[in-house]
């Protein structure tokens, strides 16, 4: 009897307290905008913009994927996008200014996200520092770096280009799908950029849904002195999500280096606020102790598939801003509307 | 009773201004159910804190089965078998029963750092069959009634074989049904040879469920003694440190007929359904009924700090359209919320602000500039008038007692002149004295021709302050009883009441001890 007292309420409220309708409604919404661009430009839906849309979505999914993490334990982090760019950067020092093979390169890439999220998690968990501020110092430290060392060869600001190592730029752009995907889809070319997205944001899921870490995640973001009372270290854990959140920033910059072939010092800011919309739209809580991976990645491609499609009809980017901004102060209303009614 | 468990000796804590333990001690039996009593800010729930780690001690040593321990951190009193069940509930609400069970300690996969959550539900399940309680591990906390997140989280203590539990208010948010459900829990965990610690300010409770009961005052401890055969007046005067008669006034007929209020086929959802009462002039009208029977939900939708599907309310007979808290104040009705500290106070503010806040506009002069003086003075006469033991009225609210805290929120409605007064739980979390004192304040207000709504969840307030009680059940007004003829016995029956669907979902609150 218990259960079916349970199922009831459950069944009566979930609806607006999880976010299955936020990820429904998200998900309505990107099928939407395709349409309406589809009809409104014959190129938008060509199979060669819907691969720009992809690998666009690619890069800021991968961030958001991070700062799902981090926006579930109520936290937030604004350093992502320049701690990108220093992963981006390092990744170009190590392949093409040191000379070191391009796997080692990657891992540098990699490794330098997680060292600035290690670095996030320590300022806020044992300094106490807010997140907010922590990440907004980050940010600039991350940015001020990335510009530095670009500097190293030439004395000057400028690109670091993976000119020697062709191999760097198949990682994301070859298509190891292709072969596969020729005998159904001929000429259709997935690159590798959304291979990964789709692989990290598996890795995420699993992390969130199975895994101690994930447990804890939600466990902090909903009731953190609770969590602390369970006899859970929550100064460590919260400094592994952040580190975490910053891997994956990591990835994002060898991905964007990549992609562009050349580590660009002055790119990623911005790209934070990006990589939040796209959490928020997807229908994790900023309050916390909600995350969702799949309707995080929803959310990057409603952020990717809009500006795609702005841009296509010719809307100058000033306006993309302005309609981003739009989108993201939407998505927060619709979180607070469903908490309300919860 | 069983061996010594445990033993406090010598126990130090300070705080930043507050000597919060000074050289207090108790002890410990296995199998006992040992009371822990005094007033507000005696010291009880930082003692117990020390033990279940969440303070450090400056000074002292804790004795536990034997040997001299450390507890540094709640980990470390875990894994010595000593839990605290705090009075803030303290569930994830975004995870499921078994998750919040096993929060820290979940068992592990093939892989050491992937979760089995079959092994956590199995084993919730488990340990909820041992108790006789009918929950499904997988059902989110945030679902659940207080009383069954209570249940909950003593199976999260009980999960990690706990020599030692202790309960801070356990029963403050439950119903009577509820606390015999728990103390049937607690029988049955001091026959298995648990010690149980048990802070309550109910000491009817008391003298029902405990062996011996120890005693504090301003962070010493006064004395244990025998629950058997000590009698109430001796704990509180054991708590006070001076007598106070606990006896109940007379409440007089209330011969003044005209209406202040009144309320029409009041409606709202699920929560509230067709209310309608009249409030006297001069009157004390209590509102008894269960958790979530909807008197709080009635409250603030007079207060307007809900919307209404339907209904009129009528003050001094003229009908009011009240949307907002704002309405509810220009109509002269105020609201002391249950929950002072999230809705009734400014905490980081000082007396004085917190006095003035709802009536700004009484001190502000032709130019948007607030009168410092008027203010001070209004302040001044209220902490004079309610006997608010404050050393300032520059004091920051935060720094008060919970029953000076009350006093301040009362003195805030005086000051915006509202003649119908909605208490909501007036006196929960605080100390017998202040008590004595709130009651004493609210019959004068009568007295003054104030009208008064006081919602209660114990019955012998109810009984010894109101005029007229109207019971609620499931958001509607199940009777109604006058002073002469309500018992608590009647009361009960009539906030039980339930119509014939939910009465089915009542036998599912997981009750092996009583089914009705």
């Amino acid at each position: 009897m218990a259960t079916a007292e349970t199922t009831l309420t459950t069944g009566k409220q979930s609806i607006f307290r999880s976010s299955a309708a936020q990820k429904l409604l998200a998900f309505a919404a990107l099928i939407v905008i395709f349409v309406v661009f589809s009809i409104l430009s014959p190129f938008f839906r060509t199979p060669e913009n819907v691969v720009n849309i992809l690998l666009a979505t690619a890069v800021n999914g991968v961030l958001a994927l991070g700062v799902t993490f981090i926006i579930t334990t109520a936290g937030i982090d604004l350093s992502v996008g320049t701690v990108m760019t220093l992963s981006a950067v390092m990744t170009g020092l190590a392949i093409s200014i040191y000379g070191l093979p391009v796997p080692v390169g990657i891992l540098v890439g990699v490794l330098t996200g997680s060292t600035a999220g290690l670095i996030n998690g320590l300022v806020i968990s044992r300094m106490r520092v807010p997140p907010f501020i922590a990440t907004l110092g980050m940010m600039m430290i991350a940015r001020g770096l990335a510009l530095v060392l670009s500097t190293i060869e030439t004395g000057t600001v400028k690109p670091i280009y993976f000119s020697d190592t062709p191999v760097f730029r198949q990682i994301t752009m070859g298509s190891v799908l292709s072969p596969l995907l020729s005998p159904i889809a001929p000429g259709v070319n997935v690159p590798n950029a959304v291979l990964i997205l789709f692989i990290a944001a598996l890795i995420a899921a699993f992390i969130l849904a199975k895994t101690v870490l994930g447990r804890y995640t939600v466990a902090m973001g909903s009731n953190e002195e609770a969590t602390r009372l369970s006899g859970v270290n929550v100064a460590n854990w919260k400094t592994a999500v952040y580190a975490l959140g910053g891997t994956f920033s990591g990835l994002a910059g060898v991905m964007i280096a990549s992609r562009l072939n050349s580590a660009q010092p002055a790119l990623g800011v911005g790209y934070e606020l990006e990589a939040i919309a796209a959490v928020v739209i997807g229908g994790t809580s900023l309050s916390g102790g909600q995350g969702t991976v799949l309707g995080t990645i929803i959310g990057a491609f409603i952020i990717s598939t809009l500006t795609n499609g702005l841009r296509i009809m010719n809307v100058p980017q000033e306006w993309q801003f302005v309609v981003t901004g739009l989108i993201v102060i939407l998505a927060v209303y619709l979180d607070i509307l469903r908490r309300r009614r919860s | 009773m069983g061996d010594l468990l445990l033993k406090m000796e010598g126990i130090d804590k300070s705080f930043p201004g507050v000597h919060a333990l000074d050289n207090a001690r108790f002890e410990l039996r296995s199998g006992e159910v040992h009371a822990l009593v005094g007033e507000n800010g005696a010291g009880k729930s930082t003692l117990m804190k020390i033990l279940s780690g969440i303070y450090p001690k400056d000074a002292g040593v804790i004795i536990y089965q034997g040997q001299e321990v450390d507890i540094p951190n709640p980990r470390a009193a875990q894994h010595l078998g000593i839990s605290m069940i705090h009075q803030e509930l303290n569930l994830m609400n975004h995870l499921t029963l078994a998750q919040n069970v096993f929060v820290g300690r979940e068992p592990r996969g093939r892989l050491p750092f992937i979760l089995d959550e079959k092994k956590i539900n199995a084993q919730t399940q488990a340990l909820f069959d041992s108790m006789h309680l009918r929950l499904d591990p997988r059902t989110l906390a945030a679902d659940l009634t207080v009383a069954k997140q209570q249940m909950v989280e003593i199976a999260k203590a009980l999960s990690f074989n706990s020599q030692v539990l202790i309960m801070d208010e356990p029963t403050a948010a439950l119903t009577e049904s509820e606390i015999e459900e728990l103390f049937r829990i607690i029988r049955q965990l001091r026959n298995k040879g648990v010690g149980i610690v048990y802070i309550s300010h109910r000491l009817e409770e008391l003298k029902q469920i405990s062996d011996r009961i120890t005693v504090m005052r301003d962070g010493r401890t006064v004395d244990t003694v025998d629950a058997a055969t000590v009698t109430i007046d001796r704990i509180i005067s054991m708590m006070v440190g001076r007598t106070i008669y606990e006896s109940s006034p007379e409440v007089p007929d209330n011969p003044n007929p005209e209406v202040v209020l009144e309320v029409r086929n009041l409606n709202r959802g699920a929560a509230i359904k067709d209310v309608s009462f009249q409030l006297k002039k001069g009157e004390i009208l209590g509102f008894a009924g269960l958790m979530g029977a909807g008197r709080t939900e009635v409250a603030r939708a007079i207060f307007g700090a809900d919307p209404i599907d339907s209904g009129e309310i009528y003050v001094k007979g003229v009908k009011v359209a009240i949307n907002s808290p704002r309405d509810a104040v220009r109509h002269g009705i105020g609201y002391l919320s249950e929950d002072r500290k999230r809705y009734g106070l400014a905490l980081g503010m000082d007396v004085e602000a917190n006095i003035a806040l709802a009536s700004f506009e009484q001190f502000v002069g032709p130019l948007g500039v607030v009168n410092d003086g008027k203010t001070r003075a209004t302040a001044e006469r209220y902490v004079g008038a309610l006997a608010i033991k404050t050393p300032s009225i520059q004091q920051l609210v935060r720094n008060l007692s919970g029953g000076n805290q009350q006093k301040v929120v009362i003195g805030k409605w005086l000051t915006a002149d509202t003649d119908i007064l909605i208490f909501d739980e007036p006196t929960r979390g605080i100390d017998v004295g202040a008590k004595s004192e709130i009651y004493k304040l609210l019959n004068e207000l009568a007295h003054q021709g104030k009208s008064i709504i006081m919602i209660s969840s114990e019955l012998p307030e109810i009984l010894r302050m109101s005029h007229r009680i109207i019971v609620m059940c499931e958001g509607r007004i199940t009777g109604e009883l006058t002073a002469g003829e309500a018992t608590q016995e009647g009361i009960m029956r009539l906030a039980t009441q339930r119509s014939v669907m939910v009465a089915t979902d009542d036998n599912s609150s997981a009750n092996g001890a009583r089914v009705s």
